[in-house]
């Protein structure tokens, strides 16, 4: 009971903000990566992708938005980039950094961005230059990392009230692992084997999570799942080209605005910075916390 | 007393380990009882855009009507699409893309630092049937064909067992499980690539051995079939993959990928026991990662090479090898190997140990735009061995047994071995130092 209180009490003080937790995620991520697994890249390219995308998030707060500095989005594309960006050309590195910050202040559609910024930065360097590139096994498959990659992940989609479509997302792109498998007569491992991917958890539970890209609605959003899983098994299967995860979210983030029209629901917003303006955080009263909506600011 | 200037004084020894044989990357299929493994392959892969050429090497040993293999690939091949090739470049290839030793001989404390470069010549390591039958079974015989000392069938088939069924009535022996294996290719629009030696033509050509063949194909598909060399394999395989690409580094996109540990000084006993080194350093590195990692040997733009196991493929090399893409009138030889040419190739030698059960799936490839060079090497340091004495002499005398002690240590990290026994060999006493040095002299070193 007592350690339950001091628990509750602790709790309490942790901040609501999804963002911080998902910083921390993907920060441990990064250690754990470049500490045990050789990540391909070094401190100099953080250094480089942190503060570019810090001063893009600044300088397009300061051109586009009427909102007041805020680095924890950049922060998280910035985080993520690290963890997903390969290349040896710094150019590329702030390039890329930049088309991912800048994305998600000129490409919107009715006050939402359209695509998920890092998934964005990245696609358009892969199509554009040819010269980055994306390492999906660089984190292998062994069960402890998935364990640890979902934990924190899961964390992450609480916070944010949008597990739906990570779920959605996994338990279709699973079912289709799984099905065709059984269709080739496959031995069991080897839909294990696809499925044990960090590359496939992370992009679950921290990239197709992102509420500012996904559908509003719920049913929207578990449309929107189906649709991004049954794309990159279509791109990974069919066409046989890497990165199938990204080009089938990149694609099918374009029809958000169309699942949205079809299927209207509250837009999600982050918690307004103190220093800001007033705003409400809106979040779903079907999920099985409790509505979080509240006066800031 | 004015100084004596030593020229020749670091020099460095390259060496070259390729020990290990090789054998095709699909299975054997024995057409008699004997019992065939094929523990390692070898494959080089020349590929821009979606234009393969692979070329698959073999030592196989036992008797040339014993051999055959089964590959399968993602396009029908034609007559034309295959060709034979020239063990030597392979060889060379190997020998270019090796682990290798350097070696370096102190320069006296005393005496100033002149550099040779000495390089020393580097031992280069080393069907038919009633079309009926065919009908029936659901097998498409869709070409055949004899290039040089080889017999070719090219099938497509509807289900696995059908091809299964007559693989065996046609004198192939397959092991358990091949029928599922085979299923599953043929639904992901597979063919296969059967061939077989043709011994009239072999002894007519005269060659007492079985050269590569290689087949050229145009396909997305960026893999190599792993799973039917599971089949008839006798516990792990080894398999040693050469990627020539035009834009960088290849590497696998289903299994992680680790390169090797390079750069660490080693104890200098190690030159003559530098092949058993390699096969022991290999085993723990596997062992660590628990066989679910393919490793990174060698990247390296084929324009040069620094310290050069062997040289740089010539132009001819690399076309006998497909690099398609090279055109004359590029530079032919590099005048001098360190300083490169123009020679428009990315060489990236992978190598991977597998069982069915760490590595289910086949290699999924991608070609990369990293450009960095890396190459497994391992430095033997040789303490300098003169009389003069100077001040300095006491020092450096401290200096290199702490560095041996370092280089025991991490040759026992690197190869498992015991930590005595390598003490042992390298005449080290048994406690670290007995030139111990005072706490004082470490804050001030001189």
């Amino acid at each position: 009971m007592r350690s339950n209180m001091v628990f509750g009490r602790y709790a309490e003080r942790l901040p609501k903000d999804p963002r911080y937790y998902q910083i921390a995620g993907l920060f441990s991520l990064l250690l754990y990566g470049v500490g045990w697994l050789e990540f391909d890249i070094g401190a100099y390219s953080i250094a480089i992708l942190l503060s570019t995308v810090t001063f893009v998030q600044f300088l397009c707060t300061k051109l586009f938005s009427s909102s007041t500095f805020d680095c924890r989005s950049a922060l998280i594309s910035g985080l993520s980039l690290c963890l997903l960006l390969r290349t040896t050309d710094s150019t590329l590195t702030i390039m890329t950094a930049m088309i991912t910050i800048a994305s998600k202040f000129l490409l919107t559609w009715n006050g939402k961005h359209i695509f998920n910024p890092t998934n964005f930065g990245i696609i358009a360097m892969l199509a554009l230059t040819g010269r980055v590139w994306v390492s999906p096994a660089q984190w292998g498959s062994q069960l402890y990392f998935a364990f640890m990659i979902v934990c924190l992940g899961g964390i992450v989609i609480h916070r944010a009230m949008r597990s739906d479509v990570s779920l959605a997302f996994i338990l279709f792109y699973a079912g289709i692992l799984y099905l065709r498998a059984l269709w080739l007569g496959d031995p069991w491992s080897i839909p294990l084997k696809q499925f044990q991917s960090g590359a496939l958890l992370l992009f679950t539970f921290f990239m197709i999570s992102d509420p500012k890209t996904t559908p509003d609605s719920r049913s929207g959003r578990i449309f929107f799942a189906l649709l991004v899983a049954a794309g990159a098994a279509y791109v990974q299967f069919v066409l046989y080209r890497n990165n199938g995860l990204l080009w089938s979210l990149a694609i099918c983030s374009m029809l958000t605005p169309l699942i949205d029209y079809m299927s209207p629901g509250k837009q999600y917003r982050w918690q307004i910075p103190n220093t800001g303006g007033q705003g409400d955080v809106h979040e779903e009263s079907s999920l099985a916390f409790r509505p979080l909506v509240r006066r800031v600011g | 007393m004015k100084k004596a200037a030593w020229l020749f004084a670091l020099s460095f020894v390259v060496l070259v380990d390729s020990r290990y044989a090789y054998a095709f990357c699909g299975f054997y299929v024995a057409k008699a009882d004997t019992k065939i493994f094929n523990k390692a392959s070898q494959v080089v892969l020349a590929r821009q855009d979606d234009k393969t050429v692979i070329t698959m090497v073999n030592d196989f040993k036992g008797d040339p009507k014993e051999f055959a293999v089964v590959i399968p690939v993602p396009t029908l091949i034609e007559r034309d699409q295959v060709n034979v090739g020239d063990k030597k470049i392979i060889d060379h290839l190997d020998a270019y893309t090796s682990p290798r030793l350097v070696e370096y001989f102190d320069n006296g404390p005393c005496q100033l630092r002149v550099l040779r470069e000495m390089q020393m010549p580097m031992a280069a390591s080393r069907l038919k049937s009633a079309d009926a039958r065919a009908d029936a079974l659901g097998v498409m015989v869709q070409a055949q064909y004899t290039v040089g000392e080889y017999d070719i069938v090219m099938l497509s088939a509807k289900q696995g067992q059908g091809l299964e069924t007559w693989l065996k009535e046609n004198g192939y022996r397959l092991p358990k499980g091949t029928s599922e294996v085979l299923g599953s290719y043929i639904k992901q629009k597979m063919h296969f690539f059967v061939a077989k030696v043709n011994l009239k033509e072999q002894s007519k050509l005269g060659f007492n051995y079985l050269r590569p063949i290689q087949v050229a194909y145009e396909s997305p598909k960026f893999m190599l079939p792993l799973r039917l060399g599971t089949l008839n394999a006798d516990g792990y395989q080894e398999l040693f993959i050469y990627t020539l690409t035009q834009r960088g580094r290849v590497e696998p996109t289903n299994y992680r990928t680790v390169k090797l540990p390079t750069g660490m000084d080693l104890p200098i006993y190690l030159k003559d026991h530098f092949q058993k080194f390699y096969r022991d350093m290999f085993d723990q590195q596997v062992k660590k990662v628990d066989l679910r990692a393919v490793f990174t040997e060698y990247a390296w733009d084929m324009n040069g090479c620094d310290p050069c196991a062997a040289e740089p493929l010539s132009f001819e090399e690399l076309r006998g090898l497909g690099v398609f893409w090279l055109t004359q009138g590029r530079p032919e030889i590099v005048p001098n190997p360190m300083i490169g040419g123009a020679r428009d190739v990315f060489v990236t030698r992978l190598h991977v140990r597998y069982d069915a059960e760490r590595f289910p799936e086949d290699l999924m490839l991608q070609e990369t735009a990293d450009r960095s060079n890396f190459q497994a090497r391992y430095v033997l340091r040789h303490p300098w061995t003169g009389e003069r004495e100077c001040p300095a002499t006491e020092e450096y005398r401290r200096a290199v047994l702490r560095r041996q002690e370092t280089e025991a240590r991490q040759l026992a990290d690197l190869t498992g071995w015991e930590l005595d026994e390598i003490r042992k060999q390298m005449e080290l006493g048994p406690k670290p130092s007995p030139i111990e040095e005072k706490w004082w002299q470490k804050i001030w070193r001189r």
